[in-house]
């Protein structure tokens, strides 16, 4: 079996099995039914990840993202903070050589794996500035893309504090993590959550108090990228460490 | 899925220093959009010295009125190409007008736009020459006589009240064209400036040095215009005008320094996160073009020659030699000033720990040879205009002897068409 086929089954047997476990609580009930109550959100557990960039190849997969180096929906960051307070960080490739760095190294203080995508923000400002409407903000609270109504000016993708953005090759128009909407209106999870073998990342109903994802706000230290922008992002991270910008 | 890097992607990552997000390899607003704010600053600055005769009454810069005019025409035809040329989808534009979305910098272009078009630049225009084609319309030759007759929207009427009301006219536009091309100009300013992901850009000060480098750039581009055009046509140039003209860009440009060196010490002393990622920026991929080209050579060298002209009693031929090698330096330097706000707040990662690189390229949209016809076409169409509305008016077919008998005229056509009213 290949690594192609291999994922195709995972993506249709997982949310299978975690549909039950999810979407069917009581509180959260079907996304479908409640649509209006409902506002998604994302947490990433980063003392999880173990960078296995699963993930990212399963989003380009899913999501059609251009197979390049320059366009991501997901993307992987591995932080390596020296002794002298050095820092290096990479972006994990599967099958990229050249990025592989010794595992043990002396002089390393600490390393980890920072999973990134769209934040989702409640003030997004790709949305403030597009000149047309096509980024907006659904009552779900997931940004997405008209690409029948973008332009392609490239505004909200400088408006991105995150990088979270690009303009796709061949539709010539913004394009970027979307939760797999698509997914979600089918009762999926999005595929990076489904894919990911640690379960770092926990994706729910922001809404429900039995919802996984409030359970980790609930239990852990939470924290969002740039706070200060006062994007208010729904993806949040779990024990962040103040290197990751 | 093969993950193994592109070759071409590899020439990309060479390029870049440090860390930066997968989705900045690609620089997004390229050379155009360079273009464009040049462009509208050209637009704004050149107004603004033509609204300094009529709302100031400085009637030395008479002479480089109409040619302010029509230049700041010219290059506002211009302005919305590079912006069309660049959108992923220019077929599209007109929803910018259709569905704008309220809280978008960038949806208002297309009202500002049209506003300074329509009502400002346009309406000026036609009240500031309505006489002269009246005059041209009935006593020019055949196809031109046609032309001038449609612009004139046929109207007839010189009678001295008409004229009056035609001066008054002019007068109450220019009073609302001032606010008007600070708001072209600042517009563009802002759109750069409420970008709080891009230090770079996000800066209170970057509508107002925007305004003040375009008031530069204007100035520059008329006086470059002027001394060119006037020994064209054989006639000497205004040494009066020419000395108040750069005695204004003398004083833009000194403000234009003070607020970029604000900005600058600003960021400095307040060091904040991103310190350290600019500084790396502009000591190293922006130093040949910021240090060396907008500061010394933009700025201090012109402003350096103008100290000189001012403090010391230099003859004509070499104070018009100076004044044309300072014009040329400030159009320079300008335009580089907009590359190193657009170009240069895309080249460092929003990661804080990487720099990217640009390469314009030669060919295509966005290339380099787009890039000379837009900056050529204002000046075409500035020739095209020149030839329909005739800036030096009257005076031109006098010496030709085939016009109109005409007072006698000092100041240029304004001051033609305000004794001639007065004659009546």
């Amino acid at each position: 079996m290949d690594r192609r086929s291999l994922l195709k089954k995972l993506f249709f047997s997982i949310p299978l099995l975690v549909k039950g476990d999810l979407f069917s609580s009581s509180e959260e009930g079907n996304p479908k039914t409640q649509k209006t109550k409902s506002k998604y959100g994302m947490a990433v557990q980063v003392e999880k990840c173990i960078g296995c960039a699963r993930c990212v190849e399963a989003c380009k997969i899913e999501n059609n993202v251009p197979k390049e180096h320059s366009y991501f929906r997901t993307w992987i960051e591995r932080y390596i903070v020296k002794k002298d307070e050095e820092i290096t960080v990479q972006m994990v490739d599967r099958g990229a050589k050249e990025y592989a760095v010794p595992s043990v190294e002396k002089d390393i203080l600490r390393s980890f794996f920072v999973p990134k995508l769209c934040n989702h923000c409640s003030n997004p400002p790709c949305a403030q500035v597009c000149p047309v409407g096509a980024t907006f903000l659904t009552e779900e609270g997931v940004v997405l893309v008209d690409d029948n109504r973008c332009i392609g000016c490239g505004y909200c993708i400088h408006a991105c504090p995150y990088g979270a953005r690009y303009l796709h090759p061949e539709t010539k128009t913004a394009d970027k993590c979307t939760f797999c909407y698509h997914r979600l209106k089918s009762n999926k999870h999005p595929v990076c959550v489904m894919v990911c073998p640690t379960q770092a990342r926990v994706f729910g109903n922001l809404n429900s108090p039995a919802s996984p994802l409030v359970r980790v706000k609930r239990m852990k230290n939470i924290h969002v990228l740039k706070p200060y922008l006062n994007t208010r992002p729904k993806v949040f991270y779990t024990d962040l460490d103040g290197e990751v910008r | 899925m093969n993950f193994t890097i592109l070759n071409p992607m590899l020439d990309v990552i060479q390029q870049v220093t440090g860390y930066i997000y997968p989705n900045e390899m690609e620089i997004h607003w390229k050379v155009l959009i360079v273009v464009y704010p040049y462009v509208t600053g050209v637009v704004a600055g050149a107004f603004i010295l033509a609204s300094l005769v009529k709302v100031f009454n400085v009637k030395e810069v008479q002479p480089t009125y109409r040619l302010a005019l029509l230049t700041a025409l010219s290059f506002l035809l211009v302005a919305p190409l590079p912006l069309l040329l660049h959108l992923g989808h220019p077929e599209r534009s007109y929803e910018i007008f259709l569905t704008p979305n309220p809280t978008s910098a960038m949806a208002m272009f297309g009202f500002v736009y049209a506003w300074y078009l329509m009502v400002v630049l346009l309406l000026e225009l036609w009240f500031e020459y309505r006489r002269d084609l009246v005059v041209w319309a009935e006593q020019g030759k055949a196809p031109m006589k046609w032309i001038h007759r449609v612009i004139s929207l046929f109207s007839k009427d010189i009678s001295s009240q008409a004229v009056a009301f035609d001066m008054k006219a002019v007068k109450v536009i220019t009073i609302i064209g001032i606010p008007s091309a600070f708001l072209l100009h600042g517009y563009v300013g802002f759109i750069f400036g409420s970008i709080k992901a891009n230090p770079w850009w996000s800066s209170v000060l970057m509508p107002i040095v925007f305004l003040f480098s375009a008031i530069v750039s204007g100035i520059a581009m008329v006086i470059l215009l002027y001394m060119i055009i006037t020994p064209l046509r054989g006639k000497s140039i205004d040494m009066k005008c020419l000395d108040r003209v750069t005695s204004y860009l003398f004083y833009a440009v000194i403000i234009d320094f003070s607020l970029e060196a604000l900005d600058f010490i600003h960021r400095l002393y307040e060091s904040e996160e991103s310190i350290q990622i600019l500084s790396e920026l502009v000591s190293g991929k922006l130093f040949g073009s910021l240090v060396v080209i907008q500061v010394i050579l933009g700025m201090l060298v012109p402003l350096g020659i103008m100290v000189v002209i001012k403090a010391f009693t230099l003859d004509q031929e070499l104070r018009k030699l100076l004044y044309f090698v300072s014009v040329i330096l400030i159009q320079i330097g300008i335009f580089t000033t907009r590359w190193n706000v657009v170009i240069g707040g895309q080249m460092f990662s929003k990661s804080f720990r990487g720099l990217n690189t640009y390469t314009m390229e030669l060919w295509g949209l966005e290339g380099l040879v787009s890039t000379l016809g837009l900056l050529i076409l204002p000046f075409i169409i500035l020739f095209v205009l020149l030839k329909i509305f005739p800036p030096w008016g009257m005076e031109n077919k006098k010496a030709n002897g085939s016009g109109p008998p005409e007072p006698q005229v000092s100041q240029g056509p304004e001051a033609a068409a305000v004794s001639t009213a007065a004659s009546h």
